[in-house]
């Protein structure tokens, strides 16, 4: 997994609640068996017209918005289907944050597991951000994981210090595979497996 | 201090606190439900759609499925629901063959479209005896959350976790918060499960549950069946929440007693089982970290309005007005109603509805289906109308055929499918079109959930058979014989 310690970028706003995995990523796409080529197809019904050019009025397509890597968002955001191609969709589109009040519990997981780090902000917070990035065009911002900061780059910096779980973090900063950790665990799991019958728990005490 | 329900399976399935000593993550500072913990999975059940790209990476690894016999799979997101032998779309074709060809190199159990047991995922597995309380089930859907329904702890989890699971029967988790929600005094049929879940996520929102544990307790829960209660529990992620819970109870017991479950227990180790399965209930006293009790006496049928299941009233309520939605911002509901072609002030009961969907892993269960066939019994679906029924499973299926149901549904004008997840999303070629309005058994009723542009309103089984007839949204309670 790739690793997050410190991120610079133009930060984008989408300024809508409860945004879930559907609008992320529309269902045509999950039949692919790849792990690539979602970036294209992110957030594909609201980005797209019809005949496929890109709609106007999506806050993503504003040319101050071009490269952007960092994108704040509302309440609630990733709700819904766990489809982790919405991450994947995210990272490969170029993100590597996301801002919003409140995550998801599921999209929070998996954002965790691609090196995608989420971070949660009061809404007062969020709105602040969202206003300063309404007033400048290609505004950019920080987010530094170790000393869980988020700094904006104005004429005048403002930051913002952000809560995360430290297993998510020191996870993020090393990237570590989950997988291979649990695996070292081998002991411990069969241990565990000789005391425990999973195929019908408590009919054989 | 007694444990709750999920407690006492939780800390059953906790291979080890703090799985990386010396490397690892030291737990959450100053939080009591804090620290990762490796948790076990009895269950890991599999489908094609978010599968692939685990298997593959367990390829890359050069890694094996730790335990082959605990990983069940399925094809249900895909399948066409009219022929089965021809799958048109070759990508859909290409998912699921990925899958057969997965089980086969890995060794994993396949209900294939040739199987007399396939169907959507959360309906075979406790029809196969698959679910059993005091169990912890994952699955890469969102929608695991169904098999709470038999005190199970059971959530959802993304591709990279269903990788974790294969190549190691544990999840790396932090301990959520617990969650009590009781709905207390008796449901007044023909008001359904289907509306007592709507209502609470109405009530808490979609994010209500973020971080926690349901468990449904409380009389009118006491009384449902097994089918209804996989309803209520088959939301619980609908309210943000990964799991729901329901302690299991002699109407559990009696469920997974019937024949016909090859995986659950038979005979002495059957009675074993229900002596443990009685000790999982929450204790008297037991705390949970948030409470709300609802009346279930006072819910009337639910309708959702707007593009996420919160957005929901009652039958006889109208669109709201923009500034009047609780939870919700102005911009909010103004999206939504646009999106969802409705002006304010309209009674629900007046919008016309051009398809009915009957079906899905929260209401496509052979209770769910008799309840809609009552509705239609001698009756005819509106011209204006395209109905679908689609049964969970093919063991619905027979079973409604069985019952004589699926003459009821063709007399009546509906068309009758092979199983499947069909219009709930659309993978398959059951698909809404632009500005269609669906009065919907499903769960989400996202934006182009059902198909680009598609409108859903979530309703229950009757509710949808009754917006058949009607052609538009009635008030079961009104409808002669319908309780």
């Amino acid at each position: 997994m790739d690793a997050f310690k410190t991120h610079r970028g133009i930060l984008a706003t989408l300024d809508r609640a409860n945004v879930d995995t559907d609008q992320i990523i529309p269902k045509q796409f999950l039949k692919s068996i790849t792990r690539t080529g979602f970036g294209e197809q992110l957030f594909y019904d609201w980005r797209y017209l019809a005949d496929g050019r890109p709609n106007p009025d999506f806050e993503l397509n504003a040319p101050r918005f071009r490269g952007a890597s960092i994108l704040a968002a509302r309440h609630n955001f990733g709700c819904g289907s766990s489809r982790e191609h919405a991450v994947w969709a995210i990272r490969q589109y170029g993100f590597r944050a996301v801002i919003a009040p409140r995550f998801a519990d599921i999209f929070r997981t998996n954002s965790m597991k691609n090196g995608l780090l989420t971070v949660e902000l009061s809404d007062a917070e969020v709105e602040e951000i969202f206003r300063m990035a309404g007033r400048y065009a290609g505004l950019e911002a920080t987010v530094d994981l170790e000393h869980q900061r988020l700094v904006l780059h104005l004429p005048e910096e403002i930051a913002f210090h952000f809560e995360i779980d430290p297993a998510v973090k020191e996870h993020l900063i090393r990237g570590l595979d989950d997988i291979g950790l649990t695996l070292q665990r081998e002991g411990a799991i069969t241990r565990f497996e000789s005391r425990h019958d999973p195929q019908w728990p408590g009919a054989h005490r | 201090m007694g444990k709750t329900l999920f407690e006492n399976i939780w800390d059953r399935h906790v291979v080890e606190t703090a799985p990386d000593p010396g490397g690892g993550a030291p737990p959450l500072a100053g939080s009591a439900t804090g620290g990762t913990v490796l948790l076990y999975i009895d269950r890991h059940l599999v489908h094609e759609v978010t599968s692939p790209q685990a298997f593959e990476g367990l390829r890359l690894a050069g890694r094996r499925v730790r335990r082959p016999e605990l990983t069940i799979a399925t094809m249900d997101h895909n399948v066409p629901t009219d022929d089965r032998a021809v799958i048109r779309d070759p990508i859909s074709k290409t998912q699921i063959e990925a899958l057969a060809r997965n089980c086969a190199q890995f060794h994993i159990t396949l209900y294939d479209l040739r199987s007399d047991r396939q169907g959507i995922v959360h309906i075979i597995g406790p029809e196969l005896g698959l679910t059993l309380p005091g169990t912890t089930i994952v699955c890469g859907d969102s929608h695991t959350s169904t098999h709470g329904a038999f005190g199970t702890l059971a959530f959802g989890i993304g591709t990279s976790e269903v990788e974790h699971v294969l190549a190691t029967q544990c999840l790396r988790q932090q301990r959520p918060k617990t969650f009590k929600v009781e709905f207390a005094g008796r449901l007044r049929p023909p008001v359904t499960s289907k509306d007592m879940i709507l209502k609470l996520i109405g009530a808490i929102g979609t994010a209500g549950g973020t971080g926690y544990v349901l468990e449904y307790c409380g009389e009118a829960v006491r009384a449902l069946s097994m089918e209804a209660r996989m309803t209520i529990c088959n939301m619980s992620i609908e309210a943000g929440a990964r799991a729901g819970m329901i302690a299991p109870d002699d109407t559990t017991f009696q469920y997974l007693a019937a024949g016909n479950r090859p995986f659950a227990p038979k005979g002495e180790a059957f009675e074993r089982a229900v002596a443990f399965w009685r000790t999982l209930p929450s204790d008297q006293g037991a705390r949970y970290d948030r409470e709300l009790t609802i009346d279930a006496a006072q819910i009337a049928p639910q309708v959702t309005w707007g593009t996420n299941p919160g957005m929901v009233t009652d039958v006889t309520g109208r669109v709201p007005e923009p500034d009047r939605v609780p939870g919700y911002s102005r911009k909010d509901v103004e999206q939504a109603l646009a999106y969802m072609g409705l002006t304010p002030g309209t009674p629900l009961t007046e919008l016309p509805i051009d398809v009915v969907f009957i079906g899905s892993c929260t209401n496509a269960r052979i209770e769910d289906l008799r309840a809609a066939a009552k509705i239609l019994k001698g009756r005819r679906v509106s011209p204006k109308v395209t109905a679908l029924v689609v049964p969970g499973s093919q063991q619905v299926r027979r079973q409604a055929e069985a019952e004589g149901l699926d003459q009821v549904f063709v007399s009546a004008g509906c068309e009758w499918r092979q199983s499947g997840c069909s219009m709930c999303l659309g993978m398959n070629p059951d698909q809404l079109k632009p500005g269609e309005r669906c009065a919907s058994t499903s769960n989400r009723n996202f934006e182009g959930r059902q198909g680009k542009g598609g409108r859903t309103h979530l309703v229950s089984p009757q509710m949808a058979a009754a917006a058949a007839v009607a052609g538009h949204f009635v008030d079961i309670r009104t409808w002669a014989g319908a309780d």
